[in-house]
Formats: C-alpha cells, sequence, structure tokens
C-alpha cells in the first residue's frame, strides 16, 4: 500500500527526488519551480539525501554541469521554469547529442515578454525540438509518478528527459498524494550503470566532439531512432508501474472517447476541468470527449489519430502560439498526425488559450464544444486560428 | 625537488600530435606542457572550450587527449568540468572509485575573458577542485581575429580594424588575472613558455596540486592574429616577459609573487614592431600611441611591483 500524503506539485516532485536520491543536482532558482531545489537542498544539507547540489549562477550553467556530471557517470537532476528553460536551451541540446538521460523537472510558465510568471506551456514549447523526451502531468500524483518513472526511461534510450507540470496550478497546490515506499522507488528505478564514462580508468573517452557533415547526420538520426524507441519503452515502464501502483499511465489518456462525436486535444492541468465540463455536457446528452497528451516527446501519432478518426470535430487545445499565423505547435503536430495516418474526415480548430496564467473555466471548455458542435452540423469548421476568452 | 627540462621531457606526453593546430600556435605548447605537469599516476578529465583547441584536436572520431575529455559548449567549459568535478567527489564518496583525479580546464580568452566569464567565475566561487587555463592569444581568433576584452589597445583586428578615423581597438586590455585573484582562490598566476619552460610547468604543478580552484593565464600567441612568422614564437613571448607587458607573478593564497624581473626592462615598441597587428603603430604621426602603451605598461608593472611588495 502506498503512503497518503498532502503535498504540492513542486513538493511531490522533490519528494520523488529525494525517494530516488541521485548523484548530483545543478540548480538555479526561477519561479514556480524555486522550491524544488529549495526542498532538496534542505534534504541536501539535513544528510537525507548523498546527492551533491552544485549551486551555479545561472540555469546555463545549471545544465552545464548536470552534463558533465552524468557524462562523468552520475544521475544528474535539475529544474526549473520559463526562461531558465530557454537559457538552457543551447545546453539542451548538447545534452540529447551526448544522450546523456538526465532528468529535469519543469514548471511551466509563460515566457517574458511582457514578464510574466504563471502557467502556460510556452517554455516547454520552445525547447520541443531539443531532441529530449517530454512527459506532461495533469496533477501533482502524475507528476510525482511521472517523475519515478522518468530515469527508466530515460536511461533504457539514452535520452534526457523533461517532468513537466503547470506552474502554480499544480506546482504550489497542495493535493491528496498517494505515494510510493522509498524502498520499493528504490528498487523500481534501480541503480545507474551506464556504459561508457569519463571518471572509468580502464577506459578514458572523449565526449562532445566537433562533427563534420561526414558524422553530424547519423548522429541526428540515431537521436531520431532513440526517440522512436522511447514509445515502446514509455508503455513499458509504465505497465510495471501500474503493477506496483495500481496507477495506469500510456502515451495518450482519453476521455469519454468512444462514441465521441465532438473533441478536444489537450496538455496539463486543464484536462481535469476540461473533463468537469464533457461531465456536464454528458449528462446534457452532448456526444463529447477528450485526449489529453502525456507524451508530447515521442508524439503519440498512432495514439491521437485512432482516438480521433471517427470524431466530426476537434479543437486542439494550445497554451502557447506558434506565431505562425495559423495555429499552435500541438494543433499542427495533431494535423500532421492525422494526415500521415490518412484521416482527413475530422474537421479540427486551433485553440490558443490560459496564455499568461489566464484562468480557464468549465465555461471556457463548454464554449469550445458548442463551437465544435457548431461545425459539426455544418460541416464548416469557420476560422481555424482562434482565441479562447480573450479581449478583442 | 629542482626543476629538470631533461627529465620533464621525456615524460609521456598526454596531449597528442597530428592535431589541426596551426605551426607556430602557443595554444598546443600551452596545453601539452599543463597536462605534462600531471604525475604519471594521475588520471585527468580534461575540458575545452569551443575554440581553436577544440575543433583542431577533437574532431570526431579522433581525440588528441590520453586522458578523458569532454566539450560542451564555447561560454561554460568551467560550469561543466564543475560537474565532472562533482561527479567525481560523490563516487569517491560512495566508494564507486579509486582512482586519483584531476580536473583541468581550457579557454581561449573569448571563452574565458568574455562569453563564459560568468560560468568561470561561478566555478571558482564555489571552489570546485579544478584548474582553469586559459590560453590567451588576445582576439576571437576562432572565428577570424575578433577583438576580444583581452585584445591589446590599438591592435588590428577584424571588427576593430585600423580605419581612417578609429586606429584599432579603442580600448585597454582587460586584466583578467587581477579579477581572479579578487576571487579569493588559493591559487592564481600568469605565465607564458620561454626558455626551458621552468616558470610554466612549476605553474602548472602548483595549480593541479593546489587543492580548491586555481586559474593560469598563458599568454598564447597566434600567428595569423598577432602576424608574425612562425618560427618567431618563441621571441615573441620572449619580448613580451623583457618588456613587462606579461609580467611573470602567481598569487598564491592572496600573496603575490614576482616570478621574473628583467635585468633591463626593454622598451615596448621591441614587442610591438615584431607583430604585423600593430605595424601601424610604426607609421609617422602615431608615435602617440607607442608612447601610450608605454605608459599603461609602465604603470601596470609600478603596481605589480607594488603588491609584490618589492
Amino acid at each position: 500500500m502506498g503512503i497518503r500524503e498532502r503535498l504540492s506539485g513542486n513538493e511531490a516532485v522533490a519528494y520523488a527526488m529525494k525517494q530516488i536520491n541521485p548523484d548530483a543536482m545543478g540548480a538555479y532558482p526561477i519561479t514556480p519551480s524555486t522550491e524544488i531545489p529549495q526542498y532538496f537542498s534542505a534534504y541536501v544539507d539535513n544528510g537525507e539525501v548523498d546527492t551533491e547540489f552544485i549551486a551555479v549562477e545561472s540555469e546555463h550553467s545549471a545544465m552545464s554541469a548536470c552534463i558533465g556530471a552524468q557524462a562523468a557517470g552520475c544521475r544528474a537532476i535539475s529544474a526549473t521554469s520559463s526562461c531558465g528553460l530557454i537559457y538552457m536551451a543551447e545546453m539542451l541540446y548538447v545534452a540529447a547529442s551526448d544522450r546523456l538521460p538526465i532528468t529535469l523537472a519543469v514548471s511551466c510558465r509563460a515566457l517574458s515578454g511582457p514578464i510574466n510568471i504563471n502557467n502556460d506551456h510556452s517554455d516547454v514549447m520552445a525547447v520541443r525540438d531539443a531532441g529530449w523526451l517530454i512527459l506532461f502531468a495533469e496533477t501533482n500524483q502524475e507528476a510525482y509518478d511521472n517523475y519515478l518513472q522518468a530515469m527508466r526511461i530515460g536511461e533504457a534510450v539514452s535520452l534526457p528527459i523533461m517532468i513537466c507540470q503547470d506552474g502554480f496550478i499544480t506546482s504550489h497546490a497542495i493535493e491528496n498524494i498517494e505515494l510510493v515506499e522509498t524502498e520499493k522507488v528504490r528498487e523500481f528505478v534501480g541503480e545507474y550503470r551506464p556504459k561508457h564514462f569519463l571518471l572509468n580508468p580502464d577506459e578514458p573517452i572523449a565526449v562532445g566532439p566537433y562533427s563534420t557533415p561526414v558524422y553530424y547526420m547519423e548522429t541526428k538520426r540515431q537521436q531520431a531512432q532513440a526517440t522512436l524507441d522511447a514509445r515502446a519503452v514509455i508503455k513499458n515502464v509504465a505497465q510495471e508501474f501500474a503493477a506496483m501502483t495500481g496507477r495506469q499511465y500510456g502515451l495518450i489518456e482519453t476521455y469519454q472517447m468512444d462514441d465521441a462525436e465532438e473533441a478536444i486535444v489537450i496538455i496539463g492541468s486543464s484536462a481535469g476541468t476540461a473533463r468537469e465540463a464533457i461531465k456536464q455536457l454528458r449528462r446534457l446528452g452532448h456526444k463529447v470527449g477528450m485526449i489529453k497528451v502525456r507524451s508530447f516527446r515521442p508524439f503519440p501519432v498512432e495514439e491521437i489519430a485512432a482516438a480521433l478518426q471517427a470524431v466530426k470535430a476537434f479543437a486542439v487545445m494550445d497554451k502557447d502560439d506558434s506565431f505562425n499565423g495559423h495555429c499552435g505547435p500541438l494543433f499542427a503536430e495533431t494535423a500532421a498526425a492525422l494526415y500521415a495516418q490518412g484521416i482527413s474526415g475530422p474537421k479540427g480548430i486551433s485553440y490558443i488559450y490560459g496564455l499568461g496564467g489566464r484562468d480557464v473555466r468549465v465555461e471556457s471548455i463548454q464554449h469550445v464544444f458548442s463551437e465544435l458542435e457548431k461545425i459539426a452540423q455544418t460541416g464548416n469548421p469557420g476560422a481555424t486560428y482562434r482565441y479562447l476568452d480573450v479581449r478583442e | 625537488m629542482s626543476y629538470s627540462l631533461k627529465e620533464n621531457i621525456i615524460k609521456e606526453d598526454r596531449f597528442a600530435g597530428g592535431h589541426r593546430m596551426c605551426a607556430g600556435c602557443g595554444c598546443p605548447i600551452a596545453v601539452r606542457t599543463v597536462l605534462r605537469a600531471l604525475e604519471p599516476e594521475d588520471h585527468a578529465v580534461v575540458c575545452s572550450a569551443t575554440s581553436c583547441l577544440e575543433v583542431s584536436s577533437f574532431m570526431y572520431p579522433y581525440t588528441s587527449y590520453q586522458d578523458s575529455f569532454i566539450h560542451n559548449a564555447f561560454e561554460n567549459a568551467a560550469a561543466t568540468l564543475s560537474g565532472v568535478e562533482t561527479a567525481y567527489r560523490v563516487m569517491k564518496k560512495m566508494g564507486k572509485i579509486d582512482a586519483s583525479y584531476k580536473f583541468i580546464a581550457f579557454g581561449g580568452d573569448g571563452g574565458t575573458y568574455d562569453i563564459g566569464f560568468q560560468s568561470l567565475s561561478g566555478a571558482m566561487e564555489r571552489g570546485h577542485d579544478m584548474v582553469y587555463v586559459c590560453y590567451d592569444n588576445e582576439a576571437y581568433m576562432n572565428t577570424g581575429i575578433q577583438r576580444s576584452s583581452s585584445t591589446p589597445q590599438f591592435a588590428d583586428t577584424t571588427t576593430t580594424p585600423v580605419g581612417k578615423m578609429i586606429p584599432g581597438k579603442p580600448q585597454q586590455k582587460k586584466n583578467l588575472t587581477k579579477i581572479m585573484v579578487a576571487h579569493g582562490i588559493p591559487y592564481v598566476a600568469q605565465t607564458t613558455f620561454f626558455g626551458n619552460f621552468k616558470d610554466i610547468t612549476e605553474k602548472s604543478q602548483k595549480a593541479i596540486y593546489t587543492p580548491g580552484p586555481a586559474f593560469l593565464n598563458i599568454m598564447a600567441p597566434c600567428p595569423r592574429g598577432w602576424r608574425y612568422p612562425s618560427e618567431k614564437l618563441m621571441e615573441i613571448t620572449k619580448l613580451a616577459i623583457e618588456t613587462c607587458v606579461w609580467p611573470l607573478y602567481e598569487v598564491i593564497e592572496g600573496k603575490y609573487v614576482l616570478n621574473y624581473r628583467p635585468k633591463e626592462k626593454l622598451p615596448v615598441q621591441e614587442y610591438l614592431k615584431v607583430q604585423g597587428r600593430f605595424s601601424h603603430m610604426f607609421h609617422p604621426g602615431n608615435e602617440w600611441m607607442i608612447e601610450q602603451v608605454q605608459q599603461e605598461v609602465d604603470l601596470n608593472w609600478k603596481e605589480l611591483l607594488k603588491l609584490c611588495g618589492t
């Protein structure tokens, strides 16, 4: 049996870190993820973990130090948000290219400017092509559970992994949570045994070469393969996790999709709001449903296409705008997934919502469904690029 | 134990030949000499900032380093190596490693004085047991001779070209060695290679074997950027010392020690005239430039003598 507790999302992630007892943490404070290194520093200073905390002078150095530590043969972790993640961006690409399974906790927050400390997904979406695996959580429980699975996934395919939750909405809100016993966590996560590492006196290695056109593209192809391989790994690790805890995870989660005629695709905490909106609409006889994306990298192409193929209309909800003049990033990937799977029947629209912490209410989601019903009835999607709950 | 060049050069090289650095470049000499200061029984992890050194010594699938090596990016050699050094301490603590390791980072003046300065300052302040070595060639040579904050006044670079209105770099060189001293770290030294390499070798040994952070600033001339014939390399470092343009000193636990005092301090033009980057200073009407440089060198030398208590 798990341990029943009440924790904020940041606390839950910090507690998962403590249970795992990684080797090194390099981190720099930024709202709303600051509490994670704060809680963790207390574990370090009280001798509750063996981890060395590297109190770096920037996020760029945080990821640089993590790359050094992980390449040296250790488990390295960090936590950040918003501008901190962007400041790391250069090093995120290197971490992935060096095939170092670093684990990064992200409490998602809007990017400047204007400066804003509240939640949206513009930070993670800005680094979506850095080569990291990316899992999003709806609740504190999911943030904790995803973190416990992260190292198993990243280390299996030698890729770094981001565990994302919504800043303040889950990072600071206290929820009931069921924790796994520490012995079980350690058994589940296991020891880190890299094949090659800097601090192996029997086999000195060199990491981070200058790579000419003769070799660069093969490096990238191998990264692409690792990302493809991660699909099965994420599912397998989730199965083992379910055997331990009873809690089920996949690349996506569907809600009321079996007979849905209108659906939304969404990421993060707003899925909870959407679930309530759907419950109410279902009581009134509306056939509406939801796809929640847990794994954004790798992108669940087949799963999303299969879930959407029979709907009449769908909206993809983006807490970020690509500023490409037509849709958010999740819409672009969803539409591409459908097209690649040969599905062109459902009418799809892109909604940009919740930027910079703009509140997302049950009525907001219900408004989206009422628009989708109009589209389903008329077959005319109208404007496919829309902003939700905004003063125009 | 007294220094012997003969004994020193028979030690096994940890920086292999066959790298792609230019003939007459000071950097590989600095790197080879610093790494030779490691005791043979000690392992090392070497780190390099993106630089001429990195792209010339670790082009996949070849490496010039006998020891483990990591390159990360331009501005973060110090932060990267601080992560490696931390990993070593954890592995020692957990009983996962027996071998003895030393940690040495190399960066050019661009990666050290400028874009990597924050990362360097942070790593030194945190007290990691590592050596950061700047091979100072006084401009961004890898990208094609652009000015850095280490470039001396009046030098002709591709972003401070000698023009009709502005005669080369307007600003004086940043004194990074003193800035590193201000970090209060246990060992800071300024050196270059000349004569029998005693100064650079002994400073490298002290830097590597002093517990805690250490910083070495090594003048490493660049034949393309400084515009001198390759074979003049050792002459130029010698002139830098004899004119007091690049004084040799070390700061041990905050105490300044002067390592070399020229019997007869040479005028700066002796150093300037052998380098094409300063050739415009010798045109008629530009005497004031040489005078200004002489004044700066004299002032810095006087200050240094005072700090060294001599």
